[in-house]
């Protein structure tokens, strides 16, 4: 009976195998492309969660709550808040404004560069967490 | 280097104190981590104070792009005096909050209690240091998101369904206040809001500024609990755990207020908003009528808790009435009164706050000669209720006394024979509670063992500090007035 559970959806579960780590790559695509093309971090953090969510799907919330754990989920949420905040605490400390990027490189030009590319991490990070802990909160209520 | 970045870190460290207490968890680390961010806040609200009273006003780039492309944080005499009012309310109450909390909240959720708290915090920061329409709308979410939350904490159900009552009211009222902003924009392609206050008088003519102003009105008026739109308050101030009950109502529709300042007089100006749009026609009426009436409520309500929420709506009603005369006198009075009522309606609730702790609830017909219980608590809740009414040398006869005099100025006499009314229903539901607190002797045949039995200092000692403030306040009513009247100052002169 167990064995019989486990393998009624063999395809599906194939093919979702196949496709979760593509849509985690288009997601870190969209996540670093987000300084110079369209995308960013709230885009990729839906699309990374998206990734976690049909896992859920298809495997059953039990799983995935062993992939990433609500432990976890908490202190990436917070680890996003703080990138953020810290890229702006940062240009503060090399006396600049807060998150002002000019003050990261030498070439202005190159400091936005890597501010956006930190603060759209930190954004990121926080959108996965929430979105995938959104999931797990609807998804256990009966 | 310091002194520059003070806007930005005021609201820089409660924010960074919400993911930090998140992480840590443990109840004491978070309440620690908390307290230090709200105080290093206060800190750095009492420098921007004195740096703008010597110097004038501060702008804040954010990002370093210059203000109309940019975001600014504009700090002038008034969002100073805001800021450090929110700021250090917030601070003496968290104190408070401590033993308060570990009673009524259960312990694993501590941490999400305090992370909420700051992010309240910083909302309503945000709301005060920002220049920008669109920035207030962002804030203005962060504060009312969590301040749900907080609601909501209450160990009672009914708190559910207060906080998805004001759930409801307060996403119409910003929903309101966003479409306004947005129609603002539409008409004067600016954000920024000494940009603002410069191109809508050429755009005065567009029905699309008429628009925004009516939409900003009553969504400002929903969030501040003006009279007739104050159905949320009663509810939400009765059942959330009273530490927040005594945060928001020192804080948060004072912080709705100040915005209604801002948009009223220093973006459409006086000259638009009770010259050409006749505010105080619809303003007036609701200010009275919720005074007088809402002090009338006050009297007949057996619950400690929703009775000073009533009286919160009836000073709000004083405060509306103060802008309306549209002076710089009748402004000095409702924005000193908005420092004293945060003061004392904090101290009340917090010791209706003390009372919950020890007797465990606040039906004031069962409160029979608790001054012999807790003899502290009834102090410092008789010290703040006469300021409430208004006697003097208390800070109630300061801003009844400006508000008065203000209208007599303006030649409105009726205002000031009704504030003087509604003071006298003020003696009678302080009074009626206080005779029972005082002096009723206890109706139960077995009588309650008798002895003190006060509440732990870490509530008193809070609760103290801010009597103490506002018996200076009182007794040298000319502290707060010439800040007060500095801050008029610049509401009136306008966007220099």
């Amino acid at each position: 009976m167990k064995l019989y559970e486990r393998q009624r959806h063999r395809v599906l579960q194939i093919v979702t195998k196949l496709i979760i780590p593509f849509v985690m790559l288009f997601a870190l695509y969209v996540q670093f492309h987000g300084d110079y093309g369209p995308g960013g971090g709230f885009q990729a953090g839906v699309i990374f969660a998206s990734a976690f969510i049909l896992h859920g799907l298809i495997f059953g919330l039990q799983r995935t709550r062993q992939v990433i754990t609500p432990t976890a989920l908490r202190i990436l949420m917070a680890l996003g808040v703080l990138i953020y905040l810290g890229t702006g605490i940062y240009s503060m400390l090399l006396g600049g404004n807060l998150l002002d990027y000019n003050v990261f490189a030498h070439d202005g030009k190159h400091g936005q560069h890597w501010g956006i590319f930190a603060v759209e991490l930190g954004v990121g990070v926080t959108v996965t967490a929430v979105m995938i802990s959104l999931f797990y909160s609807f998804a256990s209520k009966r | 280097m310091i002194a520059d970045q003070l806007p930005a870190l005021t609201i820089v460290l409660p924010m960074l104190a919400a993911p930090l207490c998140v992480l840590a968890r443990r109840p004491l680390a978070c309440w620690v981590i908390a307290l230090c961010a709200n105080f290093l806040a206060v800190l750095s609200a009492w420098g921007m104070f004195w740096q703008v009273r010597d110097d004038g006003v501060i702008r804040y780039a954010l990002g370093g792009w210059a203000a109309p492309t940019g975001i600014e944080y504009y700090v002038d005499m008034m969002n100073a005096t805001m800021l450090l009012l929110v700021s250090f309310i917030s601070c003496v109450v968290l104190v408070y909050a401590y033993r308060s909390v570990n009673k009524s909240v259960q312990s694993a959720k501590h941490y999400l209690f305090y992370a909420a708290w700051m992010l309240c915090l910083t909302g309503l920061l945000g709301i005060c240091i920002t220049g920008d329409a669109f920035n207030v709308f962002v804030f203005l979410e962060i504060s009312s998101l969590s301040m749900y939350m907080l609601i909501a904490f209450g160990n009672d159900k009914r708190a559910l369904f207060a906080s998805f009552r004001y759930l409801i009211m307060g996403s119409i009222g910003a929903s309101f206040i966003l479409i306004g902003i947005g129609f603002l924009y539409a008409a004067t392609g600016a954000l920024n809001m000494v940009d603002l206050a410069q191109r809508i008088p050429d755009a005065e003519s567009q029905r699309a500024v008429l628009v925004a102003f009516s939409f900003l009105t009553i969504g400002l008026m929903i969030k501040s609990a003006v009279f007739p739109l104050h159905g949320w308050l009663a509810n939400a101030y009765q059942h959330s755990p009273v530490a927040v009950t005594a945060f928001l109502a020192g804080t948060a529709t004072k912080v709705s207020l100040y915005v209604l300042l801002r948009f009223f007089f220093s973006i459409f100006g006086p000259g638009y908003s009770f010259g050409s749009m006749f505010l105080n026609v619809v303003l007036l009426p609701a200010a009275v009528a919720g005074f007088l009436m809402l002090s009338l409520v006050a009297i007949f309500q057996t619950d400690l808790r929703r009775m000073l929420a009533y009286s919160s709506v009836a000073q709000i009603g004083y405060i509306i009435a103060a802008f309306c005369l549209a002076s710089q006198s009748g402004l000095t009075a409702g924005i000193v009164h908005i420092i004293n009522h945060g003061i004392i309606k904090t101290v009340l609730f917090m010791s209706v706050g003390c009372i919950l702790y020890r007797v465990g609830h606040t039906h004031s017909n069962s409160l029979d000669n608790l001054f012999h219980k807790m003899p502290l608590t009834v102090t410092a809740f008789i010290l703040s209720g006469l300021g409430l009414i208004g006697v003097p040398l208390t800070v109630g006869f300061v801003s009844k006394f400006s508000l008065i005099s203000a209208s007599m100025e303006r030649g409105w006499w009726m205002i000031g024979a009704l504030v003087l009314l509604s003071s006298l229903f003020a003696i009678v539901y302080i009074g009626r509670v206080v005779e029972i607190m005082l002096f009723r002797k206890s109706r139960n045949s077995t009588p309650e063992p008798v002895g003190r039995h006060e509440a732990p200092m870490m509530m008193l000692i809070p609760m103290y500090v801010l009597i103490g403030i506002s018996i200076w306040f009182g007794v040298s009513g000319s502290t707060t007035l010439a800040v007060a009247s500095e801050a008029a100052a610049a509401l009136l002169g306008g966007y220099q």
